[in-house]
């Protein structure tokens, strides 16, 4: 079920467009904000809430890279592959991150603490290599900086 | 050197709040254009000015603007859509207007609004880009606070309710049409057209979509002229552009420059000339989706117009240079990669083709290729490429692929005769 709170923000989203399914990313942004990740009861939830059916909703779900319908762990490490960032070698920061927490790509840690995937491109292609955790970016990464910055995120 | 767009950005990165952009003469144009002047006029000011689409296209603002009916009566509900998504890799020049100059955007969006007649805008913003969405929620929350949007803005009987709506990723998102289905809460994938948006946009209704540069253009035009815009570039296309340059540069950045500046003169005066111990093999002008050029054309102007005879685009502006000490064909195999992946899969040779090429890209890249792949990629090249498509998508993605095989081909050759990649050890 989704929380008051979930829907006064969905709600809240209706009022800026002229019918409530616009708000269907809209609102899985929101519930996942709330819950990390969307799980089916969450696609039948918003459904119902947007006078939609759920196979529209798990469509837009489906379809968009940062809306996730598989569980992730409590941080989340976007590390960027694109261009600018495979010249400056993204692949030694990859490497240094997936054998401190010994996962590859599309893998959370056992304790939930992090998943980590890759993403093409995040705009900081003048300060490469360049990730993001969670909201935070990180650029101009160093291999020496990079345990420093995942142990703020507990 | 003039610089509109960027002249009272501050280098520290900060926020130019209301307070210091309205001291720097900021929003008086709308007291001229929304009391003074017809939406027809503005209108026939910008189309005068010769402002191309700054997103990569470089259709005139102008004529897009035109082909919104005019009757409003018959018309009433029209939307205005700053496109902000900016995702393709290696492009990065949006962000430093959104982030840093907020209400020179705002202001460009009421004024374009008006012109059109819309009294509602959507910013669809790039998922990424976190900073620029507080920035703008702020700079919209002083902006309806000082009178500057809402109802009757200024007593002038316009009104116009702005939003920002931000992504949740997928490239696609930038091609327009695809950008209206995901704002209406829809799958992003590409519309047919005709009908263009101006028709039929937005929940079926007239709307433009324009970068955020083309839009942070327009105060300056209606406050300036279009006689003073054209006069600012180095080409008949009016006005500046903003750059960059990314790779193995001493100082990778943005600048804003005349349009048409030589692209030597941005790499070498503006981003410091290639990093110690690199040598500059080529560049794609403009973004992922652009076609190489190489050492020998780098004196080409960047215009819209100079990119073409040398079979390239000016596409974003944002210029990704190749080094001596990068593999080609795993540079091109990168973006044909993001290019595979970020397919919406709606029409079959992007969604088929595009993973086939990836697919050959890496064998041969991992010394498995065969001579016969390079015949493959070329056939991709032509069946993925204009004609064969729904959108632009593919084709954009055949660009690189396709410049690639001709100025890099013994590249190619030797990793498929000696069966591994040269520039592995």
């Amino acid at each position: 079920m989704l929380t008051e709170e979930e829907k006064e923000e969905i709600l809240e989203e209706v009022k800026h467009y002229p019918f409530p399914s616009v708000a269907c990313l809209d609102a899985l942004k929101i519930v996942q904000k709330y819950r990390g990740w969307i799980n089916d009861e969450s696609v039948r939830d918003i459904a119902g809430l947007l006078s939609i059916s759920p196979e529209q909703v798990d469509s837009v779900a489906t379809f968009y890279s940062r809306i996730y319908r598989k569980e992730v762990g409590r941080h989340v490490i976007l590390v960027c592959d694109g261009i600018s960032c495979m010249i400056l070698g993204y692949d030694r920061v990859y490497n240094h991150i997936s054998g401190r927490l010994g996962i590859c790509f599309g893998e959370t840690t056992p304790d939930k603490r992090f998943t980590l995937l890759p993403v093409s491109c995040l705009g900081d292609c003048d300060h490469s290599p360049a990730m993001m955790i969670d909201n935070d970016h990180y650029n101009n990464l160093k291999i020496e900086n990079i345990d420093h910055i995942l142990a703020k995120y507990i | 050197m003039e610089k509109p767009l960027t002249k009272h950005i501050k280098p520290d990165g900060s926020q130019l709040d209301l307070k210091n952009y309205v001291s720097e003469g900021g929003y008086a144009v709308l007291n001229k254009v929304l009391k003074k002047m017809s939406p027809a006029d503005v209108i026939k000011e910008i189309k005068e000015s010769n402002l191309l689409g700054r997103g990569g296209a470089g259709f005139p603002a102008g004529v897009k603007w035109s082909y919104i009916p005019s009757d409003k009566e018959s018309e009433p509900s029209r939307y205005l859509v700053c496109n902000a998504d900016e995702m393709e890799p290696g492009s990065f020049k949006d962000r430093l207007l959104l982030e840093q100059h907020p209400h020179q955007l705002v202001a460009g969006m009421i004024l374009s609004a008006y012109a059109i007649q819309a009294d509602k805008a959507y910013i669809f913003l790039r998922w990424a880009y976190k900073k620029s969405e507080s920035v703008l929620r702020k700079a919209i929350g002083e902006a309806y606070d000082a009178g500057y949007l809402g109802k009757n803005i200024l007593n002038s009987g316009f009104d116009l309710d702005l939003y920002v709506h931000t992504s949740a990723g997928r490239y696609i998102c930038g091609e327009e049409t695809a950008l209206l289905n995901s704002l209406e809460g829809k799958r992003a994938i590409p519309r047919d057209k005709p009908p263009y948006p101006a028709i039929s946009g937005l929940f079926g209704k007239p709307t433009v979509v324009n970068n955020v540069e083309t839009l942070s253009n327009i105060p300056h035009i209606l406050e300036n002229g279009s006689e003073w815009f054209k006069s600012i570039s180095l080409t008949g296309e009016g006005g500046t552009k903003i750059y960059g340059v990314c790779g193995r540069v001493k100082n990778p950045g943005l600048w804003e420059l005349p349009l048409g500046t030589p692209m030597r003169e941005i790499i070498e005066d503006y981003a410091g000339g290639m990093s110690n111990g690199y040598k500059l093999r080529g560049a794609l002008p403009g973004g992922a989706s652009t076609d190489f050029i190489v050492e020998s054309q780098v004196d080409v102007a960047m215009d819209f117009a100079s990119l073409v005879p040398l079979n390239s685009r000016l596409g974003t502006g944002t210029i990704i240079v190749l080094d001596d000490k990068t593999c080609p064909v795993a540079f091109i195999h990168n973006l044909i990669k993001f290019f595979a992946l970020e397919s919406c899969g709606w029409c079959t040779p992007c969604r088929e083709g595009l993973p086939w090429v990836e697919k050959i890209l890496r064998s041969i890249e991992d010394g498995n290729g065969r001579e016969r792949d390079i015949g493959i990629l070329k056939f991709h090249t032509v069946y993925c490429g204009p004609g064969h498509t729904f959108c632009a998508h593919a084709p954009g993605a055949m660009e690189p692929l396709q410049s690639g095989l001709k100025y890099f081909h013994d590249d190619f050759v030797r990793h498929i005769n000696e069966k591994h990649c040269p520039w592995r050890s």
